[in-house]
């Protein structure tokens, strides 16, 4: 029969705990670090995927690859910490700091932009910026500086194009308080942006 | 000023459109608010440029699969490897 070598590719698919390591680590320590963006806890995060998966192996039903399944689990852990990170009271502070820094970008009366916060134009070519390593340093430290649930929300909708629907239901938001992240966040970025590099 | 003269200089609200523009549709009605502020408003043009921009070198920078140059030390790889091992060996 022609079809016996492809037939039920499912069945091929079981778990390798003895190649995870060599075969996935890698890929989910890089996963999590652009999500993260902190080396040590992003190292915790491999280890407990692994650990987890081991836990739960019986539930592997082979209909995702090894790789997808992993991942998956990395995945929610990443949700868990962003909910943790943003949850409590120093992290609204942190919101609240960067609200205040925020209201000087625009007259209270108008919304205009005031004088000095206006958007000036990039002096170095965009080409030449994403090559150079002290402007992905520079990037990399102002994702850093947003406060957690910004940057989760950031992250999620920029890097996973990840449904608007399902950031709100996973990191508890309205709609309307989405947007509001979404753009002050990318106020914040910017004018970072221009005050390190630019 | 009638609210719709409001939103033409309003650049807060502008750029707020402008972010939500990139992931969802606008209403007609914030077309027209967002294309009227930005005939009038360099300044908002200027953001939105950028805006685009920052956007495409976060999506170079971090992209969803990661850097391919980053690694694991391999100390800490082979440490978790026998931690591996040893918890398939409790069952």
């Amino acid at each position: 029969m022609q079809s016996d070598k492809t037939a039920n590719p499912a069945s091929t698919r079981s778990l390798n705990p003895n190649q995870w390591v060599i075969n996935y680590a890698d890929y989910l320590y890089r996963y999590a670090i652009v999500r993260i963006n902190q080396e040590e806890q992003c190292r915790d995060l491999v280890q407990e995927t692994f650990l987890a998966a081991l836990e739960k192996a019986d539930q592997f039903e082979g209909r995702s690859t090894e790789k997808t399944w992993l991942t998956a689990i990395l995945r929610n852990k990443i949700i868990d910490l962003y909910r943790k990170k943003s949850s409590g009271l120093a992290p609204k502070d942190e919101v609240r700091h960067h609200e205040v820094l925020q209201e000087d970008f625009f007259d209270a009366e108008n919304g205009h932009w005031n004088v000095e916060h206006q958007p000036k134009a990039f002096a170095a070519q965009p080409d030449e910026v994403i090559q150079n390593r002290e402007f992905n340093h520079i990037l990399q430290m102002c994702m850093k500086k947003l406060p957690a649930l910004w940057f989760a929300v950031f992250s999620m909708k920029h890097m996973d194009e990840e449904q608007t629907e399902v950031i709100c239901t996973e990191l508890k938001l309205s709609h309307s308080n989405f947007w509001v992240i979404i753009h002050r966040a990318k106020l914040s970025l910017r004018a970072c942006l221009e005050k390190n590099w630019i | 000023m009638n609210t719709f003269t409001k939103i033409i200089y309003n650049c807060r609200k502008a750029t707020f459109l402008i972010e939500k523009k990139q992931f969802s549709p606008l209403s007609t009605r914030e077309k027209l608010e967002l294309n009227l502020h930005l005939a009038g408003c360099s300044v908002c043009r200027l953001f939105q440029q950028q805006s685009l921009l920052i956007n495409q070198w976060i999506k170079k920078r971090f992209p969803s699969q990661g850097n391919a140059e980053v690694y694991l030390d391999e100390n800490f790889k082979e440490k978790l490897q026998q931690r591996i091992n040893q918890e398939m060996n409790k069952n």
